[in-house]
């Protein structure tokens, strides 16, 4: 028996261009926020010499994580030995790239994962979207991106943004699920209406899981934001492709130490940042 | 009341709509809470009613105060004057300084208090209490109950209490409803309960009670019929005696306060020597109120075989209670 060959990849391909031949303008807009976006945050990275941001940073760090003063110490080491390898533009790109990403994913996916939580019908129809979305080979996400926003480094914040929402979406819409009966009822019981139930009780009490969520998107962000390089996307990821076009075992390596820093600092100061219970 | 899958809570959330009931009307005020909006709805929980849980449910965020400030906050009181009333609830239930505390440093009982006090910053007319104590240790829960009925005897509210604690029941219910598969079996007093079972799953329930704490002089005194007054002759007083096969009779006044008792082998010695009554009777007399439990007066009739003479606040004769009516009060429960 011959199964009839279903045409899904040139469906998939006809509807990309079908999309970008008439939606091609909002496309244009998008792309000119999303810049907007990394330059502004690149500006204020960059704002500083790397000594003034160091002290800057280790300051804020210290009081973000909640007094850690072992993380701001940890966190000036990583940011020396960056500088050192002669990589803070590009980290700098780097991290603001991923803070774009992470910012744009959690925008849209903490919403998200509140309607989730509220409504059955949303949750059944985001439930397999994320399941798609995560399963997904994250490479694939950059065909499209290219498509329809060229090369550089906003068709690879598009495709982050695309990676990195996933457990935003679904660690708020489980924080939110897992908050006791019992306080969803202290909440009615005292007369809330539905927003003050949300802010004053749901979203608190949801906190720490919504913030392992934001920790999740924006790690998942930092590892997308390398592999972006492919398509252009600049920072570390674009000097480790460069390492490996050249077989340059050494440059490779360094904008991988630096990659690594990044990811330490970034994890440690977002699981840093809710009180632990 | 009622045990576990009976619909005591279930009950009590139609009560404030967590749950909404399929038919019948909750009244409040002459407004139906059941068929009420959303708007009424929230307003009528802001203003009317709130609610303490057995879990305590304080929301783990928040400090001592905030969370006691919460229901005020709901309704958009000013900070200032929301924590002036959370810290006037606070010291009703004695956590006087633990406003800034954060609640898991507090012990369950104290959680609780919280949770009490939370209930009663809005100032509510119904308090909504679903086994509020029985998250706690017995000694605890002792210690909450008594402090709940000196709590309500200066606020006077509503109070609507489930437990499936029978003693529990009978210590703080004016009125107990005992439930069973969701309806209503009975609906009354301690005493009507425990007297007068509706059925026989209520007399089951109830077998098993120490009815001398429950009961009180109140439902076991005769009537205090004959008495005898102060100012009639020892012979009158020795007929009515003799009449009704007393050994002893009350002696009262015009006002039929009472003033003492006459025993029958003081009274006809002396009845003989012309004597009066006053020069006779015994004014050692025990005398209770009508609330007094029988599980006290026991001890008393062993001290003293005289009858107990129960008075009202006026000193005068309610009732007589002779140890046939205590051994009676008792029999009853082997009966069940």
């Amino acid at each position: 028996m011959v199964l009839p060959e279903l045409p899904i990849g040139e469906a998939v391909e006809t509807g990309v261009y079908w999309l970008n031949d008439n939606f091609g303008f909002l496309m244009d807009i998008f792309s000119d926020l999303i810049d907007m976006l990394i330059s502004g945050f690149k500006d204020v990275l960059l704002f500083l010499p790397p000594f003034a941001f160091i002290i800057v940073a280790a300051i804020l760090i210290y009081l973000g994580s909640r007094k850690n003063l072992k993380l701001a110490i940890g966190s000036v080491v990583g940011f020396l030995l960056i500088d050192s390898m002669g990589l803070w533009t590009l980290s700098m790109e780097t991290i603001a790239l991923v803070l774009s990403s992470a910012l744009v994913a959690l925008l849209i996916g903490i919403p998200t994962g509140i309607l989730a939580a509220k409504n059955e019908t949303i949750f059944h129809i985001v439930k397999p979207v994320l399941d798609f979305m995560q399963t997904m080979p994250s490479f694939v996400y950059l065909i499209p991106a290219v498509i329809f926003f060229g090369l550089g480094n906003v068709p690879g914040l598009v495709a982050t943004i695309v990676f990195a929402m996933p457990p935003a979406i679904r660690l708020t819409n489980l924080g939110i699920r897992q908050v006791p009966v019992e306080l969803d009822e202290v909440a009615s019981a005292f007369g809330t209406t539905p927003m003050q139930k949300l802010f004053k009780v749901e979203l608190p009490v949801a906190l720490p899981t919504i913030m392992a969520g934001v920790n999740q998107c924006i790690m998942l962000s930092l590892s997308m934001v390398v592999i972006a390089a492919m398509i252009g996307a600049r920072g570390l990821g674009y000097q480790v492709l460069v390492g490996i076009q050249r077989v340059d075992i050494g440059q490779g390596f360094e904008a991988g130490i630096g990659i690594v820093i990044i990811a330490i600092i970034l994890d440690r100061l977002t699981q840093n940042l809710t009180p632990k219970k | 009341m009622g045990l576990s899958g009976s619909g005591k809570s279930t009950l009590l959330r139609c009560l404030n709509r967590l749950i909404n009931p399929s038919e019948g009307h909750i009244l409040i005020d002459g407004d139906d809470i059941a068929t009420m909006d959303d708007k009424d709805l929230r307003e009528a929980r802001r203003k009317k009613m709130s609610m303490v849980f057995q879990s305590f449910a304080l929301l783990p965020h928040r400090t001592v105060i905030d969370n006691v400030a919460f229901g005020l906050e709901i309704q958009g009181i000013s900070k200032e004057e929301r924590y002036a009333k959370a810290e006037e609830a606070i010291s009703k239930v004695g956590l006087k300084g633990y406003g800034s505390s954060k609640t898991s440093q507090l012990s369950g009982g104290m959680q609780q208090r919280v949770g009490l006090a939370r209930a009663l910053a809005t100032d509510p007319d119904v308090l909504l209490m679903d086994e509020a104590f029985s998250a706690l240790d017995p000694l605890i829960r002792s210690e909450m109950q008594d402090e709940l009925i000196a709590l309500q005897d200066k606020l006077k509210k509503t109070i609507v209490f489930v437990s499936h604690d029978l003693d529990e029941a009978l210590k703080l219910g004016d009125r107990i409803a005992i439930m069973k598969d969701g309806m209503v079996a009975q609906i009354g007093t301690a005493e009507e309960i425990l007297t007068n079972p509706a059925d026989d799953y209520v007399s089951e329930f109830v077998a098993g009670v120490d009815r001398t704490k429950i009961l009180t002089a109140e439902n076991i005194m005769k009537r205090p019929d004959p008495v005898v007054s102060v100012n009639s002759g020892l012979p009158v007083a020795l007929q009515l005696m003799k009449k009704h096969g007393m050994s002893s009779i009350f002696v009262v006044d015009a006002d039929k306060k009472i003033k003492g008792i006459l025993c029958v082998d003081a009274a006809a010695p002396a009845a003989k020597e012309h004597k009066g009554i006053r020069d006779v009777m015994r004014t050692d007399i025990n005398i209770i109120t009508p609330d007094m439990p029988i599980k006290e007066i026991i001890p008393m009739m062993a001290e003293n075989a005289l009858p107990i003479a129960v008075i009202n606040e006026n000193e005068k004769i309610l009732g007589v209670i002779v140890r046939g009516s205590i051994l009676g009060a008792l029999a009853m429960k082997e009966e069940d």
